[in-house]
């Protein structure tokens, strides 16, 4: 396969950038689109030229590192993690795009490259279980119906791409956060931190600069792991109830 | 120089109870007072850390992702064991212990996998304490299911995301204590090298991975959650970040380097595509609970095959070689990694692989589908056909998967005594980055429950050990040494980026990876390990003179990371190799052609070889010392592993 590449080249976060086109030829339907960069990178390396910079860690689209907003999609046009997305979807002679994900509380690092600190920030502020290690019950004297289990890991099972913030008009990052909301407020271990932790996060999400919610829909379209917008129905459930009856904050 | 295991004298279920009394105290107030490092945040470092912080110790964490939640122990699919007994089928701590022992075919500290069985128990608490959603039965109660090299079900699982599910349990009790102030956190930031003053680990020399700022931290304490070196085979199922190098300048400031030959090969991956290959992607090893490998019977059908005359599905039963089925009645397809991985190679070596390179055999649902229903088998490995789907493109509900074995996981690492300390004092490893548990081979999740018990129940006490004894004073990276140290890391970055030569980092990465796949993997020899070393050291030699490293240190600059990586696994490799040669016999994931059964399977030599083999690094270009760690076997007979 043949292919035109237009990537968003910008040397860090002072600079302005803009697309650069690229050829890649040589391009086999069995290669990753990742494993496609790779090979760009390693051309553009022996000619001289500074390679691409993009995020990726793991490649079996579980650690949430890669990014790409591919032809106008975060993860390109299947429900997948970019590592995942296999040249098999794309088709001899087509030009695609690259860009990194668009969002106010995203700032560019570097060409595809962003920062999404934000995001572990919004956890810090109450997505967890006040824990110690040790002195805790015996597991099974914690029973949870398996349906209620399963609609926790429903939840549980983001993996804190961003995807769901590079698709939404507004930026918004009610869907990662009302995943991590809902998990808690589903399970019995949750409970008692249930107020303060719906109202923290969200304040903590708002501080960093993410939108309000459109009610589209497209953060859920994108999600590469299915993440259903009824967790942010429940997020907004947890956060007024939480607002009305706070004995916390 | 004798190396001091520190295992406590007394009964083996003893041991860790009355060290744990005998291990001296930081009184509260004091914690405070000290600091520890902990280097990688995975299901090790980043429950280490938040333990650590918890009891009041300020501690700094690294990893060089973008977030402590990227770590690569989030890609464990399986499960994690754990002496429960819930289902009452005979399981017990002995149990786990001895399976553990066995399965790493007798080269582990009978010591160390007991307390790993015993704190076991307690991991899965503490998990489900914090929210993790572990898999239920209608009742509400854990359930469980049975993994390779075990005939107990004492694995608890969260779909086909377990490591998922616990790390981000770790990383919420590490993301705490962030907000507490207990933890000050540095992504993307790699450590480029141990500090040791006085014989002492005190701090740690970094580069921010934004700026290229270097940096230095001192501690009085550092742990390394650094995780294994798999990817020294280039290809294999790390993540493509996963590397050698903290522990490795580790190594060459004095800490021992332990086992480094054993690894182990995974046998349910996806099987290799093309040149262009970055990664190798595991299949879950609770696959081969309902799924049958096997290869066609002779090599004629295997041939038609690879031609796409015929489809799998087109193979009659009484055509069809159920291997594992035939050779192991007993365990079946549920034989431990390594057996089941070597029988892989043995029938592709045979002319009997079914894909186009004919390095693959079937691992084949039919049976359960038709036995179980459709519904039932994408309940449990739903999202790991999907992932399979995604990547061959084929849809193993109507065809039988294809794989081969892939490098997924190093027993060998950092040599720890009982207390996880290397033989630099101050300076421990965790979880992967040690050597200890596992032995030659480990069983299928287990390496979940060793991160998180060495990071939740064992450093925490270990570690207080070291620091009470230690005066609570303040420390600070004024010594010269810290700026030594930054100047050396200085000096190699820049000479990375003068080499100028003509072929990028991955070149010399992949051929490395050719070498050690080849010579240095599934099966070894004298001859092809000699060959090994040689070339290694040429290619050492030529990257040094010829690796292209573009852009400037100042910079996010990923070739000069991956460069500095190469570096390392380039001298790894050579130890590896050196260690595989030294040890003459086979066991485990360390097979020589040279000693084997009659049947083929692995031969040991308990009476020269049942030790640890430490490494001492002595110099650039000098080769390393080999230092023994005699194993001592109380509480178990050694017997030629069998699973038939």
């Amino acid at each position: 396969m043949k292919l035109t590449l237009k990537i968003w080249r910008q040397k860090n976060a002072a600079d302005k950038g803009g697309f650069v086109t690229y050829v890649a030829d040589h391009v086999s339907k069995d290669m990753s689109f990742l494993e496609m960069l790779d090979v760009l990178n390693d051309q553009l390396t022996e000619k001289g030229e500074d390679p691409v910079h993009f995020d990726h860690d793991c490649r079996e689209g579980i650690c949430g590192m890669c990014s790409l907003y591919i032809n106008g999609k975060p993860h390109g046009p299947l429900q997948t993690t970019t590592c995942q997305l296999h040249m098999r979807s794309f088709s001899d002679g087509e030009t695609i795009t690259i860009e990194p994900w668009r969002a106010k509380a995203f700032p560019v690092v570097k060409d595809l490259v962003v920062n999404r600190s934000a995001f572990d920030r919004i956890i810090q502020a109450g997505g967890y279980v006040s824990v110690n290690t040790g002195g805790v019950p015996d597991a099974n004297e914690i029973p949870i119906p398996k349906i209620v289990a399963d609609l926790a890991m429903d939840a549980a099972q983001c993996i804190g791409c961003g995807a769901c913030v590079a698709a939404c008009k507004n930026a918004s990052a009610m869907l990662f956060t009302s995943a991590k909301v809902s998990q808690l407020a589903l399970l019995p271990q949750g409970q008692v931190e249930r107020k303060t932790r719906a109202e923290k996060m969200v304040a903590q999400m708002d501080s960093e600069g993410f939108g309000a919610c459109t009610n589209t829909g497209a953060c859920e379209a994108e999600c590469p792991k299915g993440i259903s917008i009824t967790n942010i129905a429940r997020m907004n459930r947890e956060y007024f109830s939480a607002v009305v009856s706070s004995d916390n904050m | 120089m004798i190396l001091d295991s520190k295992i406590p004298a007394g009964p083996l279920a003893e041991k860790w109870t009355k060290h744990k009394f005998t291990s001296k105290l930081v009184n509260p107030a004091n914690k405070r007072k000290y600091d520890v490092i902990v280097v990688g945040t995975g299901l090790a470092g980043a429950s280490a850390a938040a333990s650590l912080a918890e009891l009041g110790y300020n501690v700094k964490a690294f990893c060089f992702q973008d977030s402590p939640r990227r770590a690569h122990s989030i890609a464990a699919q399986g499960g994690i064991n754990a002496a429960k007994n819930y289902q009452n089928d005979g399981d017990s701590i002995f149990r786990l212990f001895y399976d553990t022992i066995k399965g790493g075919d007798y080269r582990a500290r009978e010591g160390n996998v007991y307390r790993l069985a015993e704190v076991s128990v307690k991991i899965i608490d503490q998990c489900v304490a914090q929210g993790v959603p572990f898999a239920r039965e209608y009742g509400g109660l854990l359930a469980n299911r049975s993994f390779g090299g075990a005939q107990v079900s004492r694995t608890f699982y969260a779909r086909g995301q377990t490591g998922q599910q616990l790390l981000l349990g770790a990383y919420s009790a590490l993301s705490r204590q962030v907000a507490n102030g207990k933890v000050k956190l540095f992504p993307r930031t790699e450590m480029m090298d141990l500090v040791v003053i006085d014989g002492q680990a005190k701090g740690i020399v970094t580069r921010n991975l934004i700026t290229g700022t270097v940096e230095t931290h001192a501690a009085h304490a550092v742990l390394l959650c650094t995780g294994g070196y798999g990817n020294v085979f280039f290809l294999s199922t790390n993540a493509m970040g996963s590397n050698v190098t903290a522990a490795w300048r580790a190594h060459k400031r004095g800490a021992f380097f332990a086992n480094p030959c054993f690894t182990q090969i995974h046998p349910t991956c996806i099987p290799v595509s093309g040149d262009h290959q970055s990664k190798l992607t595991l299949m879950s090893e609770s696959l081969r609970n309902d799924g049958r490998v096997w290869v066609p019977a002779t090599q004629e059908i295997a041939e038609r095959l690879r031609k796409g005359q015929i489809k799998a599905n087109d193979i009659k039963e009484e055509d069809r070689d159920y291997f594992l089925e035939r050779k192991y009645p007993s365990f079946g397809n549920l034989v431990p990694r390594d057996v089941a991985s070597r029988n892989a190679k043995y029938v592709c070596d045979e002319g009997r692989g079914v894909n186009e390179t004919g390095e693959a055999v079937f691992l084949d649902f039919r049976d359960a589908i038709k036995r179980d229903t459709r519904k039932i088998i994408e309940q449990k490995y739903g999202n790991l056909f999907d992932m399979y789907k995604q990547i061959t493109g084929e849809d193993p509900y109507e065809m039988p998967m294809m794989i081969y074995p892939a490098v997924h996981y190093t027993m060998g690492g950092l040599w720890v005594d009982y207390n996880l300390m290397t033989t630099v004092p101050g300076l421990y490893a965790l979880g992967e980055a040690n050597f200890s548990e596992h032995g030659a081979n480990r069983l299928g999740a287990s390496a979940l429950m060793q991160g998180l018990a060495d990071g939740y129940f064992v450093v925490p006490y270990t570690v207080g050990d070291y620091l009470a004894q230690l005066a609570p004073k303040p420390v600070d990276d004024t010594h010269p040494e810290f700026a030594r140290v930054k100047e050396e890391v200085q000096n190699r970055i820049n000479t990375l980026l003068k080499i100028n030569g003509t072929k990028p980092v991955d070149y010399f990465h992949k051929r490395l990876g050719k070498i050690m796949w080849n010579e240095c993997g599934m099966a070894r020899t004298e001859e092809g390990l000699k060959g090994a070393k040689a070339e290694i050291q040429a290619l050492k030699k030529e990257f040094w003179s010829n690796v292209k490293v573009m852009g400037t240190n100042e910079e996010l600059n990923q070739s000069l990371e991956k460069a500095n990586r190469v570096a390392d696994f380039l001298e790894l490799g050579e130890l590896m190799v050196d260690d595989a040669l030294s040890r003459n016999e086979s066991c485990g994931g360390h097979f020589r052609e040279e000693y084997q059964t009659p049947d083929g399977e692995a031969l040991r030599d308990d009476e020269n070889y049942a030790y640890v083999a430490a490494w001492k690094y002595l110099g650039e270009g000098q080769e390393e010392e080999l230092v023994k760690e005699e194993l001592v076997f109380e509480n178990v007979k050694l017997t030629q592993r069998s699973y038939k």
